[in-house]
Formats: C-alpha cells, structure tokens, sequence
C-alpha cells in the first residue's frame, strides 16, 4: 500500500498533464499543478533549515573536524533569520517589504552575499583556463580535432583572427578565420547539439512513460523496479 | 459656440459620403472645451477594411481573433497611420458587473484588513458572487439587444503594419478580463494617427461567439509522435517481460560507477554525489535520485561513506528517503545515518562554496554529479579534479556537457542520464523502455533525412506534416 498510492497518483495525475497539453479546457492544470508545488516548497523551507541547524549543532558537539566552520554558518544563519524577522533597521518598520531599501537584511544581502558570490563566481575564468589547458592537448587524433577547431573559433572571435586573414579576397572570403568560426559553430556545432537536444527530448518522454506506468520506482525508495 | 456648431456640421459634412451601408466609416473629432482642434480633413487616412472576428482555434474559449486590410495610408498614401485601436460592443450590463466586482475587491480588502473571514463579510462576499454569476448568466441575452443598450469600449491598441488583434480574456467571470462564451460580440477597428483626434473607423464585424475546442489540432504532429512512442514503449516492455533478450549498448560512464565504489572502499574514502540544482519536479532531478538509489545500495553493500549535500529541501527529503531504503534494500539498515543526506543552501554559489569546501577536506574517491547544473559545473568539477577524485557526470543541459566532458573522467551527455538508471538496474522490463528510445531515435533520423530531400525538391505536403502551431 505504501508503494501502490503513490504510484496511483504518479499515474493519475502524469495522465492527467499529459492530455492537459492537447485539450484546451485542461490547459491551466499544469500551472494550477505548479501552484501546488510552491506551496509544498513553502513548507519544504522550514525541513531545510531544521536539517541545516540539526547537522552543524550535531557537528559542533561532536567536534567533528571543521567545526569552526558550523558555527561561522549557524551564526550567519541565526543573524539573518533575527534582522529578516523583525525587520531591523527597515525604513517602514515592521509593516515594510523584508528587502526595503537601507534595512540590514538588504544590507547584508547586497555587501556580503551577493560579493561572496560574484567572488565564486569570477572562479571560473581560472578554472576555463585551466579545463582549456587539459582538453586541447593532442594526446590522440580526436583531441587533435578539437585543439583546432578550438584554436579557429578562439582566434575567429578576436580582431587577431580577421587581421591574419584580411588579406584574403572576397570570392575566397569562407577561408577568413571570423568566417571559418562562424561556418564551425553553425554547421559542426549546433548540428551536434541539436542532435543530443533531440536524444535528451526522447530520453525526457522515455523517462516520464516510465514513471507514470511504474515501471521506474526507485525515486519511491528501494529497489523493486518492474 | 457658433464656432463648434459650425466644426460639428463641417466634421458631418466630411465624414458622410465615406459612409456606407457594409461599413461605416467615420472621423471623429474630439472636441475639448476652450481649446477646439483644428482638423484638416485630408488628413483623415483610409480606414482599416474587411474586418473580421472569429472564435480563436485551438483555445478553451473566451477568446475572439480579429483582423483587418491595413489602411491604405498604413505605409503608402499619406502613411500617416501611426496605429489600430480595437473596440468591442459591451452592453451596459458589464458596467454593472465591474462595479460589483469593485465591490467584491472591497470585500477581499477588508478580510485582509481585518485578517479573518467574519461572518458578516463571508455574508457579503456571498451575496455578491451570487449577483455576479446571476449579471453573467444575462450576459448572452444583453448581447443579443446590439446595439441598444451598450456602447464601444476599447480593448486594446496595435501598432501601424500590424493587422490582427487577439481579445483574449479570461472565464473567471469575478475577474474583469473576462469575456462571455456562446455570446454575440461585436468588433471594430479604428486607424489612428498622430493627433488623436484624427482617425478613421472600420465598419462592424459581428455577430461572433467565442467557445472552446476539445482537442487542440495544431498538435497533432506531437499526439501522433507521442502515442507512436508510448505504444512502442508499451509494446517493448511487455516483450522484456515475455523474457525477450535485448541487447543496450554499454555506457562507459554507468559501467564506471561500479569501479568507481570499489575504489573508493579500497582507498577508504568517502563518495560524494551532487544532485545538481535543479527542483523535485525536473525529470533530470528524478533520474538522478533513481541513479542515487543504485549508488546508494551499492555503497552500504561495500560499507563505504557516502555524502549528498543538497541544494533544494524537498530534493533532500526525496534523497533521504532513497537512500534510506536503499539501505534497508542492501540488508543494512542500521547503517544508514541522518547526516547522509543534507540541506546546504539555496543560493548557487554558496551551494558551489559549501560542496567545493566538502571535497578538499574530505577528499572523496569519486565525485558524482548527475541532475541539473549551470554555471557552477566547472567549478564543481575542476575542484574535483584538483581534489584528485575519479568523477561521473551527466546533465541534460547542453550548454554544460563541454564542461563536464572535459573535467570528468566519465560523462553520459544528454539521454543517456536518463538511460543510465535503467542500465544499472538490468531489468528486462527498464530496458524495454530504452529499445523503444532506441527505435524512435531511429524513426526520427529517418525522417529528418526524409526531410531535407522533401526540402530540396519543395515537397511543402511533406514539411507541413510536421508543423506545430501553439
């Protein structure tokens, strides 16, 4: 019974959406089912942060390596759930918008969240460049392939590509570097990405088929399929 | 007062001979008190022609499609029409109706003034409902008394070079947007210039009822594919359970998996596996907990540590309750822990700090990272790879495929996520399912071949065939 009721709704409601997409009458029955799934999520909110504090206070008293790091979190944590609550130093006071101009939640958002962020974000121009560094070695005739095509379309993209190959004529124009990037990325490129777009939107209705007839039951816990 | 009598006459005298018994054509000039336009009737366009309304196709109703020939100033002649605004006849009924749903908004004010629903206003708000379903229900009728007892009222406005106009409202009859099926309704356009004041009208379209449509046919093509693929489905599956050998090319990635626990209970590491950003609902995120489900069993058969550190709650609740029961599935239980599974943040990057931070402490053997991921997959996985830990990826997010290929020792790119949880499993009847893809993807190369010679030679039969209309 605990696997059969779930299963039933799996069916009931997958059938559901799936003819809500031909019938127009039915149209609003994904988006009212998405309402729903907000309003999980509301409550969802409330199990993350108990499992948030539950596992760094665990870690604390057990003093598990790094535990200095659960209490940075579970005073971060503590801080902002205080100043959102109660609003402190909110302009319009308690009645106000959390996010309110000049209040210290907002505050806190904007002058150590959001360059804390953008500080891990701006990681990733060292990490391209190291990734690039390892892909295009020619270790093999594959690899080989790709440092070239790599290699026009870097040089295609900066003014150093149509300075090289300027001098070319008109009539041969396809052979100016911009032009080879540009023939690479619209042929090669999007040809093969079309093509795992295509497989992805199969393996997406194979995957669904699979859920809503039950074969696929893993999600469920446990490992009864079929 | 002689002077805008004598506009009034004037305005009549230029605007009569345009009008006709199939289509009225008027000017209208709007005169203000104290500062009366000066209208230059040659600058008065064409007015817009052949106006029609008709139910809009494939919707659920309450929805009327019009459209019109452009001015013959729209683009050529005095080129002076700068837009169309459209109207609809409304009889005076709906004023009515909108005061009352003014009221009811005053109601719904109040209950969130007072913060409960007394019974005084439950009262109220009942008594209202009741009239406005009963003004609704009179609706059909007030539109039969066109044109008595109504007016124009303007629905929206188009720009010049533009010659169709959706009125597309709702069914909610307590919201103002709505609009009454299996009720006569009425249209007309008006070319509109620079000056207000100067515009020209098109005659009536109308009567025209709008209703709703129980099958959508601009997707048909999708129906089609759709039941061609789930009978397909339907029909593999029952023959794998018939006990039919299939045969499914092997992923290298998936065949990793089984090496990648080993090693990591031979180093006595712990395995780190990422479901990625994306919520319970998206079928990567679904496919991922299925593939966690196999990990997971796998690794309390091996005794080996695991840790998920998650980026959604509910994702976390799901995981849990995998991994919980795949436990209980491999015979052990008692070794599942609460802390397996964990809650980090909802913030992209803080999540991307906090399991970054994970693996160069816990320096994990395998690194698995199946789901949804964006912007933060190189970071996760260049970490992995300083970290020093074997790692397996799968996304269906074309855009971070590159990224992964290039970091991760294994990578299943695109469906084959999808696939990967069926392959684990080895059931007969999971596998049916990936014939079935199989023997689609076929079908869909066929055609997409089929397709650009039908292309070459013009066979616009063939091309239509395929054409989806939203």
């Amino acid at each position: 019974m605990k696997r059969q009721i779930p299963l039933f709704i799996t069916f009931f409601v997958g059938t559901l959406l799936i003819f809500s997409v031909f019938i127009p009458p039915m149209e609003t029955l994904g988006e009212n089912f998405t309402l729903f799934f907000d309003i999980i999520a509301v409550f969802a909110f409330f199990l993350g942060a108990g499992n948030l504090v539950r596992v760094h206070v665990s870690k604390l008293r057990k003093r598990k390596a790094d535990w200095g790091f659960s209490i940075v979190t579970l005073i971060g944590f503590g801080f902002m759930l205080f100043v959102g609550l109660l609003k402190i130093g909110n302009p319009g006071g308690i009645a106000a918008d959390v996010t309110a101009p000049g209040s210290w939640f907002q505050e806190m958002f904007n002058y150590v969240i959001n360059p804390l962020q953008s500080t891990m974000y701006a990681l990733l121009a060292f990490f391209v460049a190291s990734a690039s560094y390892r892909a295009f070695r020619a270790k093999n005739r594959e690899a080989t392939i790709l440092l070239m095509a790599a290699f026009v379309i870097l040089l295609g993209r900066t003014p150093l590509g149509m300075m090289l190959t300027a001098w070319i004529p008109d009539s041969l124009s396809i052979f100016q570097i911009p032009n080879m990037a540009v023939w690479i990325m619209n042929s090669f490129n999007l040809a093969g990405q079309r093509a795992i777009l295509i497989g992805i939107s199969l393996g997406v209705v194979a995957m669904s088929l699979r859920l809503i007839l039950g074969v696929e039951r893993t999600y469920l816990g446990g490992d009864d399929s079929g | 007062m002689v002077y805008k009598l004598t506009l009034t006459l004037l305005t009549f005298l230029l605007i009569a001979p345009v009008v006709s018994a199939q289509e009225t054509v008027a000017a209208s000039v709007e005169a203000t008190v104290g500062d009366p336009p000066m209208i230059d009737s040659s600058l008065i366009p064409a007015p817009p022609s052949d106006i029609k309304a008709v139910d809009t196709d494939n919707d659920h109703g309450h929805s009327i499609t019009v459209t019109w020939e452009l001015s013959a100033d729209d683009g050529s002649g005095m080129n002076n029409v700068l837009s169309y605004e459209v109207f609809r006849w409304v009889p005076f009924l709906m004023d009515e109706l909108d005061t009352l749903r003014v009221e009811l908004a005053r109601v719904a004010a109040e209950i969130d003034s007072v913060g409960r629903l007394t019974g005084e206003l439950k009262d109220e708000r009942a008594v209202i409902w009741a009239a406005i379903d009963d003004m609704a229900d009179q609706m059909p009728e007030a539109h039969r008394m066109y044109p008595e007892g109504g007016e124009w009222r303007l629905l929206g406005k188009v720009a010049s070079g533009v010659a169709t106009y959706d009125d597309t409202g709702g069914k909610d009859r307590k919201v103002s947007d709505f609009i009454p099926d299996f009720s006569d309704l009425y249209f007309r356009v008006e070319a509109v210039t620079s000056d207000s004041a100067i515009r020209a009208a098109s005659g009536v379209a109308g009567p025209v009822q709008s209703y709703g449509q129980w099958f959508n046919t601009g997707r048909t093509p999708v129906f089609i594919a759709f039941m061609f693929f789930g009978i397909m489905t339907v029909f593999f599956v029952i023959k794998a359970r018939r006990g039919a050998e299939l045969y499914v090319r092997p992923l290298a990635g998936i065949e990793a998996v089984d090496d990648a626990i080993g090693r990591a209970t031979e180093m006595g590491r712990p395995i780190l596996y990422v479901l990625g950003l994306g919520t319970a609902a998206d079928v990567a995120t679904i496919a991922s907990f299925t593939i966690l489900g196999r990990v997971a069993k796998r690794v309390a058969e091996y005794q080996t540590e695991l840790i998920v550190p998650t980026y959604d709650p509910i994702v976390m609740s799901v995981a849990q309750e995998v991994v919980k029961s795949s436990f209980s599935d491999a015979g052990r239980p008692e070794d599942y822990n609460e802390d397996i599974v964990y809650f980090v943040t909802q913030l992209q990057f803080a999540y991307v700090a906090a399991v970054n931070g994970t693996m160069l402490r816990e320096l994990p053997a395998t690194n698995v990272y199946m789901g949804k991921f964006f912007a933060e997959s190189l970071l996760l996985a260049e970490t992995g790879a300083l970290a020093g830990s074997i790692q397996i990826a799968g996304t269906d997010e074309i855009a971070q495929i590159p990224f992964f290929i290039v970091a991760c020792d294994f990578t299943l790119i695109g469906e084959e996520l999808y696939a990967a949880s069926a392959y684990l499993g080895r059931e007969p009847v999971l596998l049916g399912s990936l014939k079935a893809q199989d023997y689609a993807k076929a079908a869909m190369i066929l055609l997409a071949i089929v397709g650009v010679v039908a292309a070459q030679f013009e066979w616009n039969w063939f091309i239509e065939l395929f054409h989806v209309v939203d």
